[in-house]
Parts: C-alpha cells; structure tokens; sequence
C-alpha cells in the first residue's frame, strides 16, 4: 500500500504550484482565486491523508468545513469581481489603484 | 508495483499536470476546465483514501457548483487578454525557486523516519459494510454539531452577500435615502405653523 508521505508530498507539490500561480498571473484576478482553491485542495489532501492513516474521522470533518467556507469565499469573490468589472471596466490589479496602496 | 500504487501515481500524475496547466494557460476557460480536471483526480485520491462522502462531495460541490460559477463569471466578464499577460514570465525565475525550495524541504521533512511506513503504518482495510458516510454523519450532527450550524449561517451570508453585491435593480417602487438632500434640508421644508382659534370648551 501507499506510504502516508506519497500523500503529503503530492500535497506539497499542489501548493508549490499554486504558489508558482500567483506569482506568474499576479494580473488576473480570476486565476488568482483559481490558485487560492488549488491551495485549498492541496490542505484538504493532506487533511484527508492524515485521517485515513491515523484513524481519525475530525480531518475529514474539517475538510468538510473547509469546502463549506471555500464555496462561500469564491461565490463572494466572484461577485466581488463582478461589481468590480462594471464600475471599472478592468480585472487587471494594475488598473486597481484607487486607494493609492 | 500493486495496481494500487499504479492508480495512485495516474491520479497523481493527472492532478499535477492539471494543475500545471491551471496556472500556466493563456485563456481563463481552459485554465477554468483543466481546474475541473483536477478537482476530479483529487476526488479519485480521496476515494481511494476511504473518504467516500467527501470526494463525492469534492465532485458535485466543486464540479458541478463552483466552477460554474467560475465559468459563468469568467465568459461574462470581457478580458483583454493581451495586457493580462503582459510580465507573464516577469517573476518567474523567484517564484520557480521559492516553489522548487518548498518542494524539497516538504520532501526532506517528510521523508523522516517520523512519517515512515514504520511509524505510521497503513491502516487495515475497512470492512464491506462500514460506512464512511453514517460515520461523518454521526460526528457532525453530534459532536461538530454547533460548527455545523454555523457552516450553515457562512453558507446564508455568503448568498446574501453575493445577490446583494451584484443586484442592480433601482425600481420605482423602492424608496432609497438621498443623504445630501436630507443634510440640506431647511425648517421651513419641514415644519409649517399654523395659526387657529382654541375650541371652546363645552
């Protein structure tokens, strides 16, 4: 059977990915939020690959709870995104300057 | 090599280069669809980790629901492509490090003996009738059951917030406040005083 590092492991490479993501498309808000869930998922794995081999059914609960909050953070980013794209005409984080950061 | 660790390292195989597209793809549609690709091999890992309910959950949550969204709100909006690429490669060379660095002290630590088939063996095989739903059932409705509900309440804000964010309808029948108008005011748009004869008493 699989060792319970393959798991974690794949998990690291998922986030190192998403990483990877946000530093190449730091223009495009919409595949941002695409990398913070592949972020998402690489936890969850990790979650779930702890509470198979450790027996323990509170990962998975988490997981749950977290695919909970996900959900509600993307819908409100969208929606965010949209507003954002009819007073602005723009997505790009370039073009969102108004606070002058 | 059991057929186990092949469907391990497919899946695998599968999520990292769906991933790998996700982030290096130049329309957000297909960089949409290769994110569904991967949702999908992860739920193909975590059924295959015994964690039936949330890969089925993983599929019809994520699949089927929030890339959707994703889809609908990335046709909708109208990108200029061009300049979203412009300084694509820009920080590659720093983020490529920092990820490849990650990756190895991930693998150094977790290639202890801490994290050894030794120490952490796999575990036995359920048996055919256990159930891994009835199980998370029972824990969240009983000992998670107060986080539950409010996973529920995150769940109704998110909705209000979200149709209250992108609602646009200014309807006659709508009364809204105008805050200048009201600071402008004047007594005399207000108050009227009228002069008139106390009744008599009968």
């Amino acid at each position: 059977m699989i060792p319970l590092h393959h798991y974690l492991i794949l998990g690291a490479i998922l986030f190192a990915i998403a990483v990877v993501g946000i530093f190449l498309n730091r223009k495009n808000v919409v595949i941002l939020l695409m990398a913070i869930e592949l972020m998402l998922l690489s936890v969850n794995m990790n979650f779930i690959a702890f509470s198979h081999y450790l027996g323990d059914m509170g990962g998975q609960v988490f997981v749950f709870f977290i695919l909970t909050v996900a959900a509600a953070e993307s819908a409100i980013g969208l929606a965010i995104l949209i507003v954002l794209f009819r007073n602005r005409r723009t997505i790009n984080v370039d073009d969102l300057d108004a606070l002058k950061g | 090599m059991t057929f186990t660790h092949a469907l391990f390292y497919l899946f695998s195989a599968i999520l990292v280069f769906a991933a790998a597209m996700v982030v290096t793809i130049r329309h957000p549609v297909k960089s949409a669809l290769f994110l569904v690709l991967a949702f999908f091999s992860a739920a193909c890992l975590w059924i295959m980790l015994e964690a039936e309910f949330l890969g089925i959950a993983l599929v019809l949550v994520y699949v089927g629901a929030v890339m959707v969204l994703f889809l609908f709100v990335v046709m909708m909006l109208d990108v200029d492509l061009a300049r979203m690429r412009e300084g694509f490669g820009e920080y590659l060379p720093i983020g490529g490090l920092i990820a490849i660095l990650l990756v190895l002290e991930m693998v150094i630590v977790l290639s202890s003996e801490m994290f050894s088939p030794q120490n952490i063996p796999v575990p036995l095989e359920k048996a055919a009738g256990h159930s891994n739903t009835r199980e998370l059932g029972m824990l969240i409705y009983t000992v998670y059951v107060y986080p539950f509900e409010i996973a529920a309440v995150i769940l109704l804000v998110a909705i209000v917030a979200a149709i209250t964010l992108t609602l646009r309808a200014r309807r006659k029948h709508i009364k809204y406040q105008n805050p200048s108008e009201q600071i402008k005011v004047r007594r005399e748009d207000r108050v009227r005083l009228v002069q008139m004869k106390s009744e008599k008493r009968s």
